[in-house]
Formats: C-alpha cells, sequence, structure tokens
C-alpha cells in the first residue's frame, strides 16, 4: 500500500488522523516558488522518518507569463509510513496558489481529496488567463472535493507587514506560508526549515525574518482559524508515522547528484582522474553543476562550445590517459554520435550520460520518457557495439555510474549510462552506502614495451586493448577512426581484416555479458504465469503494480533491467519461463522489440509516452487485464 | 612518467615506418619534411609530443610523426586536442588542419580554441579546396572557383583564414607557404609562443588546385612576398618597396624604397605585437599589395590550459578529497536500530 486510504474531514481539526501514505501537490505559477515548497516538505518529511518519493513537473519556460495554464509549476510528494517507490497516483491534497494551477492539477485529485486555494488569487484576471467562466470557488464545480480556501496572499502580506517589505517581495514568502500550513496538517517539525531560511538569507535577515514569519504564521493558521465556524470545513491535521528502515544514515539524493558522486567513487575505485566534458541542456545540466564543484576530487570540468566538442574533448582526455565523461539528453547525444563512434574505433574508455526527455528533436525538454534506448543500443554508424546501462532511481544511478566506470575502463569501450528527467531531478532518500564496501577495479596504464613487442591493438583476455598514456617512452603509436589492422592498429582497408576487427569488436561488447551479475526477479518468483520486465524509472510504479497484484493472489512477477546491452546471460532463459511477458516502457515499445530480437519471446508492450511516469492503477491494470 | 629531459634527435628520429600516401608532387611533403626538421631545433622528445588531426588529407599527418598520434574526425581536432592538453599540459600538441576541417565543418571549434587560447600549435594547410574528397571547392577557394559542385562556378566569398583568426582572438598569427625555406623558422616562433599559435601554410593542391598560388610562390613572382621579421621595416620587391601607413584613410599603401631609404618613404617597422597593424596585413588584397608572410603577429597572453589549472589549485587549496563524508553531508538524518 502505497497511497494513501481516502481522507474524510474530521469532525475536529485537533483529532489528530493517522494515515500509512498521502499525496500532497504544490501547484502554482512558475514564480510562486513550488518546486522550493516541495523541497522543503521533502526535507521535512525526511525527518520525520516517512519514505517518499517526489515528482517535480515544472514548465519549459523559464519564467511563463503570470497566471497562464502553461506557467503551472508543481511539485508533488507521495510520503509515508511504508516503503514509497512512486510519487504517487492522484494526490489527496492539492495545493492551488491560483485559477491555472487549480484547473491544471485538480482533474488528478482524489475524489474526496482536499483543495487548499488562494482565493485572494482567484480575481477576474486570473480567472480569465485561467479560462475559467465562472470562480470556480463560488460555483459548485469543486462538490467532488472538500475545499478549503482563504486569502492567502492577504494573510501573507498581514504576516510580513512588520518587515517593510515591497508588495512583490511580501508576496513572494506566500510559499513560506503555504509550507507553514502544511506542516501543520502533517504534524512537521517547523525548526530545519528554520534553520534553512537563516543559512539560505544568511545575507539578508530581513528576508530571512519575513520568511520565517509567514512559515509561522501559515502554521499558526492551521492551529486556531476556521475551527467550529459554522459553514467551514475545518483543516485535516494528520499524522503520518516514520517508515520502518534499515537503521543508518540516511540523505535525499537526486539522480544528478548521485551519477557525480558516483561518477567520482567509479573513478576513485578505478584510479584514475576524471575529465568531464559537457554543454548546458535540460535535464542534465545539474551533473555538469555538481562536477564542478568537486575538483579536489581529481575531477576537471570543461563547458565545451557544444555537444560535439564536449564528447571530443573528453575523447582526447581518454586518450591521454584520464576516464573522459560527458553527459546529455537526446538531442545532444545524437550530436555526439559520430565521435561515440570514434570511441568505439579507438577502443577507448569513455562515459557518456543520457537524461532522457521526451519526444524527437527539441521535444519535451523538461518531461520525463525513455525513448532513447534504441539511440544507445543501436543508433551509429556501422556496427558500432557498446555497452548500455540504465538506472531506476535516483538512488540506483549511483551505482549504475559506478558500474559504467567499472565497464568502461575494464572493457577500453565507451559506455551509454541512462536516466531520465525524472531520475535527475527527482529526490528519494538514500541509506548513505559504506564505501569500503565497493570492490576496486584499478586500471593499469601500459608503461614499457611487453614482452614479444608493443601492440596497441593487442588484446588481454577481455579482449581489452592496452591503455597507453602519450609521454610514455617506447610506446608511441598513432590511432584513429580508420580502420586498424589487428594487434598493430595499422591503417587497414583488407576485407579480412575488416571482418577480423568487427568480430572483435563485437565479441569483446558481448563478452561483457560474462563479467556482469545474472538477472534476478526483484519481486515474484523465478517462472510463472506474467512477468512485467522493465528498465529505468519505470522501477517504482511496475513493482507497487506488481505488489499489489500479488497480495491479490496474482501470479505476477518483477523482473527489472539495469545491463540493457549486452544483456545478463540468464536473461533469455529465465523470461520463456513465463506464460506471458509484459513490458511496460515510456516509449512505443522499444525494449520489448530488443527482448523480442534477442530471445525470440512474445514480449508484449505496455506503453505510454505523455511525458508523465506511469500510474500504479495503469500496470495493476494491465496485470488484472492479462490474468483476468 | 614524463622525462622531459631534452635528447638530440634528428629529422630522422620524427619519421614512421609507415608509407606516406600523399599525391606524387603534393604540397604535405614538404609541410611534412618542414615539421620533421623543425622537431630537433626545439628540443622536441617524441614521447611528449602528440599530433592531433581532424579529416581531410593534410589530417594523415600524424601516421607520419613518430610521435603518439590521434586522426580524429571532420572537425574536431581542436576539440579533442583541449581534452589532451587539459588531461596532461606537459604533452607538446600539435593540430594539423585544413581549410575544409578547420574551417567549415570545425569552423566553430576553431574558433574557440582561439578564443580561449589553449596552448598549443594549430597548422592550417590552406589549398583551398576539398581534395580528399576529390575536388569540390572550399571555404577559402576564391570566387568564381569551378569545381565538381561549382560547374558555373562558385559564388560565395571566401574567408580569410588569418583574419578569421585575429578575430577570434588568436594571439599568434603566421603565414608560410609550403616549400619555403622560411617554413621551419615560422614552426619554431609558433612552438616558441605559449597559447594558441596559429599558422596559415599555403600548400598547394597538384591534383585539385594546382598552381593557385603561384601569383606570390613562383620564382618569377616573389617580388609579391612579404617576409615580416620583427623590428625589420616591412620591404620587398628587393627592397625597392615597403608597406607604409595612409594616415589619411588609416589604410596601408604600398610605397616605393629608392636607394634603399626606407624611412624617408615613410615604410612601417614591424612590431609582432601591434594588432592592428595585423589586422590591415590579413586584410591586404593580394595583387594591388604583396602576400604578407611569416609572423604577422605574437603577442602572448595567458593561456587557456594555465588559466584553468592555477583556478583549480587555487579552490582545492587545503581541500582534502573525502568521498565518504562528501556523500554523508546535505539533507541528511539517522535511522536509528
Amino acid at each position: 500500500m502505497a497511497t494513501a486510504a481516502r481522507i474524510d474531514a474530521p469532525d475536529n481539526a485537533s483529532h489528530l488522523q493517522s494515515s500509512e501514505a498521502v499525496v500532497v501537490r504544490f501547484a502554482g505559477d512558475s514564480g510562486d516558488g513550488m518546486q522550493l515548497t516541495g523541497g522543503q516538505f521533502t526535507l521535512s518529511s525526511a525527518l520525520a522518518g516517512n519514505d517518499f518519493a517526489t515528482f517535480p513537473d515544472f514548465p519549459a519556460e523559464i519564467r511563463a507569463p503570470l497566471g497562464t495554464l502553461f506557467g503551472v509549476s508543481a511539485f508533488q510528494i507521495n510520503f509515508g509510513s511504508t516503503e514509497i517507490e512512486t510519487a504517487g497516483d492522484a494526490p489527496d491534497v492539492l495545493v492551488a496558489m491560483n485559477p491555472a494551477a487549480l484547473k491544471t492539477n485538480v482533474k488528478d485529485l482524489k475524489p474526496g481529496g482536499l483543495i487548499i486555494a488562494d482565493s485572494g488569487e482567484f480575481t477576474a484576471r486570473n480567472l480569465a488567463k485561467a479560462e475559467y467562466d465562472a470562480n470556480p470557488l463560488e460555483d459548485d464545480s469543486l462538490v467532488k472535493w472538500q475545499l478549503i480556501q482563504f486569502n492567502i496572499s492577504q494573510l501573507t502580506l498581514d504576516a510580513v507587514k512588520p518587515f517593510g517589505l515591497g508588495n512583490k517581495e511580501a508576496l513572494r514568502c506566500k510559499n513560506m506560508w503555504t509550507l507553514g500550513l502544511s506542516l501543520w496538517m502533517f504534524d512537521r517539525d517547523r525548526q530545519p526549515i528554520i534553520d534553512w531560511l537563516k543559512d539560505k538569507f544568511a545575507k539578508n535577515p530581513v528576508l530571512a525574518d519575513a520568511n520565517i514569519a509567514a512559515l509561522n504564521a501559515g502554521h499558526a493558521y492551521g492551529e486556531t482559524a476556521e475551527i467550529g465556524q459554522p459553514g467551514m470545513v475545518a483543516i485535516p491535521q494528520r499524522h503520518v508515522s516514520a517508515a520502518p528502515v534499515e537503521p543508518g544514515l540516511y540523505r535525499t539524493i537526486t539522480g544528478a547528484d548521485a551519477v557525480a558522486y558516483g561518477l567520482v567513487a567509479g573513478c576513485q575505485l578505478a584510479d584514475v582522474k576524471m575529465f568531464f566534458g559537457g554543454y548546458p541542456i535540460t535535464p542534465a545540466s545539474s551533473i555538469l553543476h555538481a562536477l564542478s564543484r568537486l575538483k579536489e576530487y581529481g575531477v576537471m570540468t570543461f563547458q565545451a562550445e557544444d555537444e560535439i566538442a564536449a564528447i571530443a574533448s573528453a575523447i582526447g582526455a581518454s586518450y591521454a590517459g584520464q576516464l573522459g565523461v560527458t553527459s546529455s539528453s537526446g538531442p545532444g547525444i545524437a550530436l555526439k554520435t559520430e565521435a561515440i563512434g570514434l570511441a568505439v574505433m579507438t577502443e577507448l574508455p569513455l562515459v557518456i550520460v543520457n537524461s532522457q526527455r521526451g519526444g524527437p528533436s527539441t521535444g519535451l525538454p523538461t518531461k520525463t520518457e525513455q525513448s532513447d534506448l534504441y539511440q544507445a543500443v543501436y543508433g551509429r554508424n556501422g556496427d558500432t557495439p557498446l555497452p548500455v546501462i540504465a538506472a531506476r532511481s535516483p538512488s540506483d544511478a549511483f551505482d549504475c555510474a559506478i558500474e559504467a566506470v567499472r565497464i568502461a575502463t575494464q572493457f577500453m569501450t565507451p559506455v551509454i549510462l541512462l536516466t531520465d528527467g525524472y531520475i535527475a531531478n527527482a529526490a528519494e532518500p538514500w541509506k548513505v552506502p559504506d564505501m569500503s564496501t565497493y570492490q576496486p577495479f584499478p586500471v593499469t596504464f601500459l608503461d614499457h614495451v611487453p614482452e614479444g613487442g608493443f601492440k596497441p591493438y593487442g588484446r588481454d583476455n577481455k579482449l581489452a586493448r592496452p591503455w597507453v598514456k602519450p609521454g610514455t617512452p617506447g610506446l608511441r603509436h598513432r590511432i584513429g577512426g580508420i580502420e586498424k589492422q589487428v594487434d598493430t592498429g595499422h591503417i587497414n582497408y583488407s576485407p579480412e581484416n575488416h571482418q577480423a576487427m568487427t568480430d572483435l569488436r563485437k565479441n569483446k561488447v558481448d563478452g561483457v555479458a560474462d563479467h556482469i551479475p545474472d538477472q534476478d526477479v526483484c519481486l515474484g518468483t523465478t517462472s510463472g504465469k506474467l512477468a512485467l520486465v522493465g528498465w529505468g524509472s519505470t522501477f517504482g510504479p511496475i513493482h507497487q503494480a506488481v505488489r499489489r497484484a500479488r497480495a491479490k493472489g496474482m501470479d505476477v512477477s518483477h523482473i527489472h533491467l539495469r545491463h540493457i546491452w549486452p544483456m545478463p546471460k540468464n536473461l533469455g532463459e529465465l523470461l520463456k519461463s513465463y506464460d506471458t511477458v509484459i513490458v511496460p516502457e515510456m516509449n512505443t515499445g522499444q525494449l520489448k522489440t530488443v527482448l523480442r530480437d534477442q530471445y525470440l519471446v512474445d514480449a508484449k508492450p505496455l506503453n505510454k509516452v505523455s511525458g508523465q511516469p506511469f500510474r500504479i492503477a495503469e500496470i495493476e491494470a494491465a496485470i488484472e487485464e492479462a490474468l483476468g | 612518467m614524463n622525462d622531459m629531459t631534452p635528447i638530440k634527435t634528428t629529422p630522422k628520429d620524427w619519421e614512421t615506418d609507415q608509407e606516406v600516401r600523399w599525391c606524387p608532387g603534393c604540397g604535405d611533403y614538404a609541410i611534412l619534411k618542414a615539421v620533421q626538421r623543425t622537431m630537433p631545433e626545439i628540443g622536441g622528445t617524441p614521447e611528449n609530443t602528440v599530433f592531433v588531426s581532424g579529416i581531410g588529407c593534410s589530417s594523415r599527418f600524424p601516421y607520419y610523426m613518430e610521435t603518439y598520434g590521434f586522426h580524429t574526425i571532420h572537425g574536431r581536432a581542436p576539440a579533442v586536442a583541449t581534452g589532451v592538453k587539459l588531461a596532461n599540459p606537459d604533452l607538446d600538441v600539435w593540430v594539423i588542419s585544413g581549410d575544409g576541417d578547420a574551417l567549415s565543418i570545425g569552423g566553430n571549434h576553431t574558433m574557440h580554441m582561439l578564443r580561449r587560447n589553449l596552448d598549443c600549435q594549430f597548422l592550417l594547410f590552406n589549398n583551398e579546396i576539398y581534395g580528399l574528397t576529390k575536388g569540390q571547392y572550399s571555404p577559402t577557394s576564391r570566387e568564381g572557383t569551378r569545381s565538381p559542385s561549382t560547374p558555373f562556378g562558385s559564388v560565395d566569398h571566401p574567408t580569410k583564414p588569418c583574419a578569421f583568426a585575429l578575430g577570434a582572438g588568436a594571439r599568434f598569427v603566421a603565414r608560410a607557404i609550403d616549400v619555403s625555406k622560411q617554413l621551419v623558422d615560422v614552426l619554431k616562433s609558433a612552438h616558441a609562443h605559449k597559447g594558441t599559435a596559429f599558422v596559415e601554410i599555403f600548400q598547394n593542391c597538384i591534383v585539385y588546385n594546382a598552381d593557385v598560388f603561384a601569383g606570390f610562390t613562383e620564382k618569377a613572382n616573389r617580388d609579391h612576398q612579404l617576409w615580416l621579421e620583427n623590428g625589420k621595416p616591412m620591404l620587398f620587391a628587393g627592397d625597392t618597396k615597403g608597406i607604409a601607413l595612409d594616415v589619411a584613410s588609416l589604410s596601408l599603401k604600398v610605397v616605393d624604397v629608392v636607394d634603399g631609404n626606407w624611412e624617408a618613404a615613410g615604410v612601417l617597422v614591424h612590431d609582432v605585437t601591434n594588432r592592428t597593424v595585423a589586422h590591415m596585413l590579413v586584410e591586404m588584397p593580394f595583387g594591388e599589395f604583396p602576400m604578407a608572410l611569416g609572423v604577422l603577429y605574437d603577442d602572448p597572453r595567458p593561456t587557456f590550459d594555465s588559466a584553468v589549472f592555477e583556478q583549480n589549485a587555487a579552490v582545492t587549496k587545503g581541500k582534502l578529497p573525502n568521498l565518504q563524508k562528501l556523500i554523508s553531508t546535505g539533507q541528511t538524518w539517522t535511522v536509528d536500530a
């Protein structure tokens, strides 16, 4: 059970209801600070010991015109006392800071869910911008839900009046007022937020005090206002207990930070310095930002003039003896494609991170999708195989980044690491790993002429060629994108040689399968009626749906792939041990096609390409249909 | 690992065992020889030297140099070289490119390498044609160039490599001719310059654009070469002509020098640090003016790589890497057993 039981308005607000899990969505104008509110609410949930998952959903425009439908920014958090793996389906509570936020979000709210609306923003002008003919707070259009409305704008202005802020600045404190009310509703401690505000506005104590006053006012409002007034719905308060989790140190982590830390960790385990060449692109830039601050970890970051220079510089660094890393999103990866081919041909280690976004071309830059699987596995000229890994969640991205570094350096190959916009931006609790438990995989640079002479394209038992740092006496050699002669690496166009080299490159990458774990079944049994096979950020909804179905007694299992290419050696046999295989994906069926091709299994697609993650209910319905 | 002790080498030590595969008579042979002659003179160490190229006839160059070498992809050599130099600043990096590689498909990277001032030598072999793809016109081809893709003559205006380089912020700009004996000296000056040293080498494509530079390279036309030397008057045509400043129009003009009295004629003295005059020299229309050759401009400023390393050293000073601590900070909490 990950989502809440239906919430009823209690008779008395002082009565604390207990809920297993609650989904709250904060929605407002993109300038209203909803992402900040959500982020701080997430922190308070973490401190209360809840498990949680979040889903930020913001517009592509930096500052969309005020009050418009497309300018709505939302942040959803699912927190609870049981294990949480998704940001939740339908919200139990919707905080709507203006008419546009209400209009775009209310349809998702559970029947009977709670709407908290800032009536001060429901002006004729804002109603018109949101394309409302009549004020929904005043007619009966919201009768399906509980509605609490008050003039948050005015209440905020009153609360911060003593600080002498201008009207615009004062209204910016609205989000803290709302957060204060939310903290009261869910019985949360204000102190961490107060500390955070003091720190954030250390240089401007007046702003800090004003925001804290707004926060306190919102909290106090929940406690005192409206109680017992006839005709008013009281503000419900409920308590979500701590989730039972393994003891240890926890932190919140976004996928972008997890990738950055994982790359640093991987390079430490490989005992190699990192060179990161990047070019700004949503939603991948955060990795560049995070790594730019980690120079003491032997990280060199370079913001290149374009995506091509970003990867080309990384390849240059790999040639010179560091691990080149580059990161982008779909359109940027497309630009890097030719250079990826060069890295395959020159057999240099390289990590390419793709934070997938939605759609072809520019598509949906701020939305999420997993439609670059074909691009990763097949999208190059020539027979150009390379390993592909996909992270399933923000915290999993840490281990996946380490795995990408391991494979790249051990096999002298570029590796693509797939995440997506959802993983990059979303935060989840992460039990901080003990780095001493990770097995190091130090690289060896060839630094002398081996017995039998130096062969730049000679191979070890993994078919990896030697890594030589320019500057090493006696090992001078030339590499390039033209077909290489076996062993010597000299230019060679002969038919036999090209066949041999093509086979070598393929066999090397295929051989990675001998050095990765067998595919496990993360929930359920190793054979049976139905398996759901997923990859990437669909992990949460698939896992919850399978868990619910199994609780109802259905024979369904969940398999989730980390190694997309090559696939684990036991995967074919495993898939054949189920009567039916369904592949839920946020694309039109890419993994499904690869599985069919590789194993001749009748994998069935379950697709969603809306820029939004799967809902648990959607996957549950598919399970029921398949087993029904 | 990098033994920087200079060793004595001969041009022969810089030759590989690979068969050189350019067309017979190609200007690239002369450039290769000149570079192989330059390396011993600058005290180069083969294992600390890296040649990086893009795609094109010129880009085969690294295979023929007994150094480390990387034949990359079309236009991207400057970007690859940037990664090489940032990963190991001890390496002596040479970028080999052509007019199509550096100014067409790779124009963006060339511009940014020059702007950043990465410490390397950038040799642009300009033959005003696409040779490797069999003779299409290039971004430096003159208007009216007939080629397989422009059978009725090209109609677009060519770019001037040295003007492009100066415009992009280059701090060293030089010109030479593939077969000129001065090429070695120009390359030595380029190597002595800290920062991106941009050298345009007029290279004769004997198959697709033969003798396109004959107007100043032919023996009979040597009077049209203006070899610049720092601190020396800008004289040419056997010192009978010079370059002077026309103050009224703020432009250069050709003046006659009588009896060697160049001062009376107002001939300018070449100052390699004068950026304004450098802009004028690279823009001189050939015909009316001679072709300016040699080191046109040389005024170093801090390089990109040195700035990067300085900043990295400053911001990491006293900071000890502790990954366990790093991942344990932020919004943390402890769950008790």
